[in-house]
């Protein structure tokens, strides 16, 4: 089937894809993410819509999706399994669908303890294997998870999932990653890479699984503007590695904006010399405005004509 | 077993405010093997619960027990042949408790003193920790003995999730990430594909979604008139 992703092509057609993220704010003023959306509309070719990141109450993903596809630009609908049972998130799939979402991605979600509302319920009704499996059985399959038949065809979908070769236990990483390819996922986003050693190791067990071959892999590059930034994502973020020895480069950088963007770009190169990395995925959460220079700073500047 | 903690005492005090004769009564089993709610917690609440009473000027008449089992008829039939002699029964019982005697005593004010808080075991002493959930389909048997539905803060059946880091949860550098514990203990019993088998999402219509579950034994039913 024909598929409509323009993310979707892109990968498809091997070009090194480069994909943007947008945080919706706490309100439903929209104007500043339109501007960084819009900022960046040359520079990438779809732009994740995080799905209450944190945990913290924002603007709906699929909402800030209709917004974007309004300024004929591509969102990748996140979708985590913290908020929703199976019922929301699959009627909230058709949803994006019928207003022209096609990019979707399956995350499990932080816990809510880390959120504006701590003390919600956490739904984790499906895990976020499973709903990869259920939107590709939904696609492919025509059922719904209790296996009911969906009324009508979905035009195709394109499923994506994230990867953390930072978690542990690391010996299982590739795996778990085999694991979301079995279950449906055709594009990966990483983790943000700052240990660099770290992922080239996993990539290496990710080849010797072939699993570069069925799915695309998009390295996730974070930019750091500041010390204090680093440190947090060293100290507070579950899940991430930020090295002592990128810590003391930025220390020793008279400007450390410039220093961050630098380490952004270098990550970038790095990466596009990796086999089986398809591409990268910039999150540049609070400092959207840096995302055209360093696409172009890392050579991925124009975008390669997709049709 | 039921693992309880009391609730505390201001709490308790208030919610006595309008009764005069009180009645405290612990429960033999589960809160008592906890530390919550046996003979002993009966008897330094109303201890405490005179002191505090006294100091605000209420009039109060304490008095305290024991049942074996506050959550079989049998148990409370047979404490309360001598009648209750009091305005309110502050049960030291865990919920299930507390609504069993309410179930069979409905013309008492019968009032919670513990917050009920999961079922589990001692780790050591003075620690509890809870590890079932009472899901009603149980999936130990995939994990080899160890519950991602209770002791993976996201109830994943397939993890281990992006925060799991140095064998600890995401939600908690204290706790440990049940998923490591799971991925290790098959490893080491060489069952580690099991890990790979995508599992289908869960029936949770089995666990306490669907509003109270009964379990209905024919075998070992009474006849009628039995
Ligand atoms: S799987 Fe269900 S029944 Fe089994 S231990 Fe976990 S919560 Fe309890
Ligand atoms: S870190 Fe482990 S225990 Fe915690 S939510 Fe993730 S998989 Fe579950």
């Amino acid at each position: 089937m024909k598929t409509e992703s323009r993310l979707e092509k892109m990968l498809n057609s091997g070009h090194f894809a480069v994909t943007g993220e947008l945080g919706p704010p706490r309100s439903a003023y929209l104007e500043t993410l339109k501007q960084h959306a819009d900022a960046m509309r040359n520079h990438v070719e779809s732009y994740n819509i995080t799905d209450n990141q944190t945990a913290i109450v924002r603007t709906s993903s699929i909402g800030v999706a209709a917004v974007l596809m309004q300024m004929g630009l591509e969102p990748n609908v996140q979708m985590t399994v913290r908020d929703r049972n199976r019922i929301c998130l699959q009627s909230d799939l058709l949803g994006a669908v019928s207003i022209g979402a096609r990019n979707f991605l399956c995350l499990q979600g932080d816990h809510a303890k880390f959120g504006n509302e701590p003390q919600s319920k956490n739904v984790n009704d499906l895990d976020s294997m499973q709903l990869i499996r259920a939107l590709k059985n939904i696609r492919d399959e025509g059922v719904f998870v209790s296996g009911e038949k969906i009324e009508h065809p979905l035009p195709r979908i394109f499923i994506g999932a994230v990867a953390n070769p930072f978690a542990d236990p690391f010996e299982y990483r590739h795996l778990r990653l085999a694991k979301k390819v079995a279950a449906g996922a055709q594009f990966i986003q990483t983790q943000c890479i700052f240990d660099m050693d770290r992922f080239e190791k996993w990539m290496e067990k990710v080849r010797e699984l072939g699993l570069h071959k069925k799915v695309h892999i998009m390295g996730g590059v974070t930019p750091i503007k500041s010390i204090g930034a680093a440190r947090y994502m060293q100290k507070n973020v579950a899940g991430m590695i930020v090295p002592d020895e990128l810590i003391d480069r930025l220390r020793g950088a008279d400007n450390k904006q410039k220093e961050g963007l630098n380490i952004a770009v270098e990550t970038i190169q790095r990466l596009k010399e990796i086999e089986g990395v398809a591409g990268v995925h910039i999150m540049a959460i609070a400092w959207e405005e840096v995302v055209p220079e360093i696409v172009e700073r890392a050579g991925l500047y124009p975008r390669p004509e997709i049709d | 077993m039921i693992v309880a903690e009391r609730k505390p005492l201001a709490e308790i005090a208030e919610m006595l405010k309008p009764f005069r004769k009180i009645c405290i009564l612990g429960c033999g089993t589960c809160v008592t093997v906890c530390l919550a709610g046996g003979e002993k917690e009966a008897e330094e609440t109303a201890a405490a619960l005179s002191l505090l009473r006294q100091n605000e000027g209420l009039e109060t008449e304490i008095s305290t027990g024991t049942i074996l089992r506050q959550c079989e008829y049998e148990y409370i039939d047979d404490y309360a042949k001598n009648g209750f002699d009091c305005d309110a029964i502050l049960s030291l019982a865990c919920g299930v408790g507390v609504q069993t005697m309410v179930a069979r005593l409905p013309d008492k004010i019968i009032l919670p003193g513990l917050n009920t808080k999961f079922m589990g075991y001692p780790l050591e002493q003075g620690v509890w920790t809870e590890n079932c959930l009472g899901c009603g389909d149980c999936v130990l048997d995939l994990t080899m003995g160890i519950c991602p539905i209770t002791r993976c803060s996201k109830s994943m059946l397939n993890g281990p999730c992006g925060g799991s880091q140095n064998g600890k949860c995401e939600v908690d550098k204290d706790v440990d990430c049940a998923w490591h514990l799971i991925y290790e203990r098959l490893s080491k019993l060489g069952l580690a594909d099991r890990m790979d088998v995508i599992q289908p999402p869960k029936d949770w219509s089995t666990s306490h979604h669907g509003g109270p579950r009964t379990i209905v034994r024919e075998d070992v039913r009474l006849e009628d008139g039995e």
